[in-house]
């Protein structure tokens, strides 16, 4: 086992280095540079101070140079300085990381929760109206755009009935402390959580209906019937724990996006996380702030593919044996 | 003797309400939309730094309405005859946040070390200062190379911030660690800055101006989507939107809530002026018939009305109405498709399409594109509308990659500032999306400029930018649009928020709240 840590480690690693690589080739791609775009906010800029503002952030120099000095930056644990806002990148992220966690964190557990219990339910009554009734809301949910349903949630539990506060973090300027401030916060929580979360259930609920559907049909179900087993026990036991590889491996894969925030969501419920500061550093073509970004997201969706891996071994003894 | 009396009682009530006493106290909830990147606003110039860090930092002068000078940290200032010796007299007392004297050192250090190195804008007008000079503690002199019609123009504090020289000498200025507490000699202090969400600033009970300010404390809500800043309005959770927070189709309906005023004043130094470039370098927009045509085809009241709320007016010409040296005499390009389809006979147009680049500042802008390539295909030209990002439209720009490109300039007041720098044939380089895009070549109009910004006196100046506003609005080298009506929405009782030509921008020394009705 730990070999096997060893070796993936040393993979995602080199994995990870490509990625940085590409993602800085891709941004200088992209048209218009950070220095250009803070001219223009300027309201007045010649050629010469825009030059001056290249030499400053490093701009002129050959690209493979620059790259060099990030990856070197890079290596040596510095992601850099965010040229418009003049701080520290990692600060950046950090600052914003605890906030897009807890949104997201807890969305993934209300998708992850809901969407398994009603993909169970739904496959236990499969062609019933109940059925019917759990597949097509959680097909609503994921058809319809995700910042319309926000903004349908804010106009409703927000302005109309003025149950849940319509955006941010916390209340500002509220001087709440200790347990008011979390109970300030989780009631801010509760609409973007939400909002997120019936998103991201629908893939869950579906996958799980399908995989149990499937694996109720295999050999040792039947066995398991024939040996007159409990059907409690066949589903918990026999079918739900096999219907969950598809499931875990999905989860696994979201958990690692989890970082990189949701910038939607973010964005209308004004909630300070990670996926704002990328949207905006992307706006802003503030390229190290925007590789900072990508490569805190990047190194966790490889974790949690590490981890995934793992868990495969728990939850499935074949692989274990292979 | 009685009813003498009652008038005069009545004839007090009417004074004292029409001068109510500020009210002490208090918190403005206000939005702040982007974040800004920076509250240095020394180094950083964009709208939203100005606007909070307008409450930090200070400059030696205000400007009215009218754009008639006020004292800020100058108290009084003489101009020579000749027109090249400035002299301010500074007010004494004033302290920076961190309790050091303010003095006519810091002056010379801001604007002749620190600004002159990191202000685009600023250094453009520094070219013609000779040198800036410190008599003594409380007098800075500065003496021009030649006269230069706008220079009392420029003391704001956007344009020229006061830097403490104490914080700031022989550091790297960009670098500086005090960049992120900034400290000026405002009437507010920089508190706390949560990315994301909020900035606080609280009063500067140190504060040079007797009894100011009035508010406590001012926090700037960061709400990136428009919708969801309505919302925050109409919940009560910030009581001030300045122009552009909500999205024009919003505006009638939030300005008409209960107690909510709407205000278009404190533009009138901005004077923001909005036109399509036209690339003047290719054809068809070589010929001034095509541009001509492009004028008469375009509904500009239509796009007022129905894009921008009806705030605002149709531009006449390059000076916008409020800057100074302005003129209607001018031809009027009114909604005419019929004239702009003789004139393209005329010159023969092939219906060749041409491209239009919007502005990517959301919804309106992309609209107002779409009317426009409305307008002009039913005149018979035909347009393809390119959409860009930000960055992307900087870049286009500053390459003269473009046939059509809509565009919004600020003016600073005088033509000298905010208008020539986009016409003279001597600011035509590549980089910039603040010169000569256009690419308009025309050695009248250079020569008029450049005898306007230095002619002594405004009679004289007013002349030559008059004779130069007819030519330019014949010749059409850009598409002038609208002058764009930014309303500041608020609370009604949230009084004296807008006292000055930069209105929000120029802090909240003297608002105040009254107790809502």
């Amino acid at each position: 086992m730990v070999r096997f840590i060893i070796s993936r480690l040393i993979k995602a690693a080199i994995l990870l280095l490509a990625i940085l690589t590409l993602n800085f080739l891709l941004i200088h791609a992209a048209p218009g540079d950070p220095a250009a775009v803070m001219a223009g906010e300027a309201g007045a800029a010649d050629e010469e101070f825009i030059r001056q503002l290249r030499e400053r952030f490093g701009l002129d120099k050959p690209l493979i140079t620059q790259l060099g000095i990030y990856l070197g930056g890079v290596l040596q644990g510095d992601l850099g300085f965010s040229y418009r806002q003049q701080v520290p990148v990692a600060d950046l992220i950090f600052d914003r990381l605890p906030a897009t966690l807890l949104l997201t964190m807890t969305a993934f557990v209300i998708a992850l929760t809901l969407g398994t219990l009603a993909g169970v339910l739904a496959s236990a009554r499969v062609g019933k109206w109940s059925d019917t009734f759990i597949s097509t809301a959680a097909l609503l949910f994921y058809a319809t755009p995700l910042f319309w349903v926000a903004l349908m949630a804010v106009l409703v539990f927000s302005v109309h009935l003025n149950w849940l506060p319509a955006f941010g973090f916390e209340t500002v300027g509220s001087g709440y402390t200790g347990f008011d401030r979390a109970l300030d916060v989780a009631r801010h929580l509760v609409l973007p959580a939400v909002t997120l979360g019936l998103f991201f259930m629908a893939v869950y609920m579906r996958m799980t209906r399908a995989s149990m559907l499937e694996v109720s049909q295999l050999d040792f179900v039947k066995t398991a019937r024939a040996k007159g087993l409990k059907n409690s026990i066949i589903q918990r036991r026999h079918i739900f724990r096999n219907a969950m590889l598809p499931v875990v491996t999905l989860a696994g894969l979201q958990a690692g996006q989890l970082v990189g925030g949701a910038v939607l969501t973010e964005t209308v419920f004004a909630w300070p996380g990670i996926g704002r500061l990328m949207f905006e550093a992307l706006q802003q073509r503030d390229y190290n702030l925007l590789l900072g970004v990508f490569f805190v997201s990047a190194a966790m969706v490889l974790l949690f593919n590490l981890i995934t891996d793992i868990l495969y071994r728990v939850v499935d003894p074949r692989i274990r044996v292979a | 003797m009685k009813t003498r009396l009652a008038l005069l009682a009545a004839a007090l009530m009417l004074s004292t309400s029409a001068f109510a006493q500020p009210v002490e106290g208090g918190r403005a909830n206000v939005v702040i939309q982007p974040e800004p990147p920076s509250l240095m606003m020394g180094l950083v110039q964009n709208g939203p730094t100005q606007m909070v860090a307008g409450n930090i930092y200070e400059s030696l002068l205000r400007y009215d309405e009218n754009l008639e000078p006020m004292p800020q940290l100058a108290t009084d200032w003489e101009i020579s005859e000749d027109g090249l010796t400035y002299t301010f007299h500074l007010a004494e007392g004033v302290k920076w946040h961190d309790g050091e004297d303010f003095t006519s050192e810091d002056v010379v250090f801001s604007v002749d070390v620190f600004l002159r190195e990191t202000h685009a804008r600023l250094r453009q007008s520094l070219e013609h200062v000779e040198s800036v000079e410190a008599p003594d503690d409380h007098t800075v002199v500065f003496t021009l190379k030649q006269p230069f019609g706008p220079f009392i123009g420029i003391f704001e504090a956007g344009t020229m911030p006061m830097i403490p020289k104490h914080i700031y000498e022989g550091t790297d200025f960009a670098n500086n660690e005090m960049n992120n507490t900034p400290i000026g000699t405002g009437p507010f202090k920089f508190e706390e800055w949560e990315r994301g969400s909020h900035i606080l600033l609280t009063k500067n009970e140190d504060y040079y101006e007797e009894g100011k300010p009035y508010l406590d404390e001012i926090y700037w809500h960061v709400i990136p989507d428009a919708a969801a800043r309505a919302v925050a309005y109409e919940n009560g959770v910030v009581d001030i939107l300045p122009g552009g927070s909500v999205e024009n189709f919003d505006v009638e309906r939030i300005a008409n809530l209960e107690n909510s005023c709407i205000t278009e004043k404190g533009w009138e130094y901005f004077a923001p002026h909005s036109w399509m470039w036209l690339n003047n370098r290719e054809a068809p927009f070589d010929d001034a018939r095509f541009r001509q045509a492009v004028m008469y085809a375009m509904d500009r009241e239509f796009a007022r009305d129905a894009l921008w709320a009806g705030l605002g007016q149709v531009a006449t010409g390059p000076v916008a109405s409020s800057t100074r040296f302005y003129t209607d005499d001018v031809t009027q390009y009114t909604y005419d498709p019929a004239k702009a389809e003789a004139l393209l006979e005329e010159m023969g147009y092939d219906g060749e399409p041409v491209r239009l680049l919007p502005l990517p500042y959301g919804e309106t802008w992309q609209r107002w594109a779409e009317a426009v390539k409305q307008n002009l295909e039913e005149v018979g030209i035909p347009v393809e509308i390119v959409s860009t990002d930000v960055a992307g439209w900087n870049q286009r720009l500053a390459e003269w990659d473009y046939d059509m490109a809509f565009t919004y300039v600020y003016q600073y007041g005088d033509p000298a500032l905010g208008v020539s720098r986009n016409y003279v044939s001597t600011n035509i380089a590549k980089g910039s999306q603040w010169n000569n895009v256009e690419g308009y070549e025309n050695e009248e109009v250079d020569r008029i400029f450049d005898e306007a910004a230095v002619a002594v006196t405004p009679e004289e100046r007013q002349e030559l930018y008059t004779e130069v506003q007819k030519i330019l609005v014949d010749e059409v080298p850009v598409a002038w649009m609208l002058e764009l009506g930014f309303p500041t929405i608020h609370r009604c009782n949230i009084k004296d928020l807008v006292t000055s030509a930069i209105g929000l921008n120029d802090g909240f020394k003297n608002a105040y709240i009254e107790e809502a009705e």
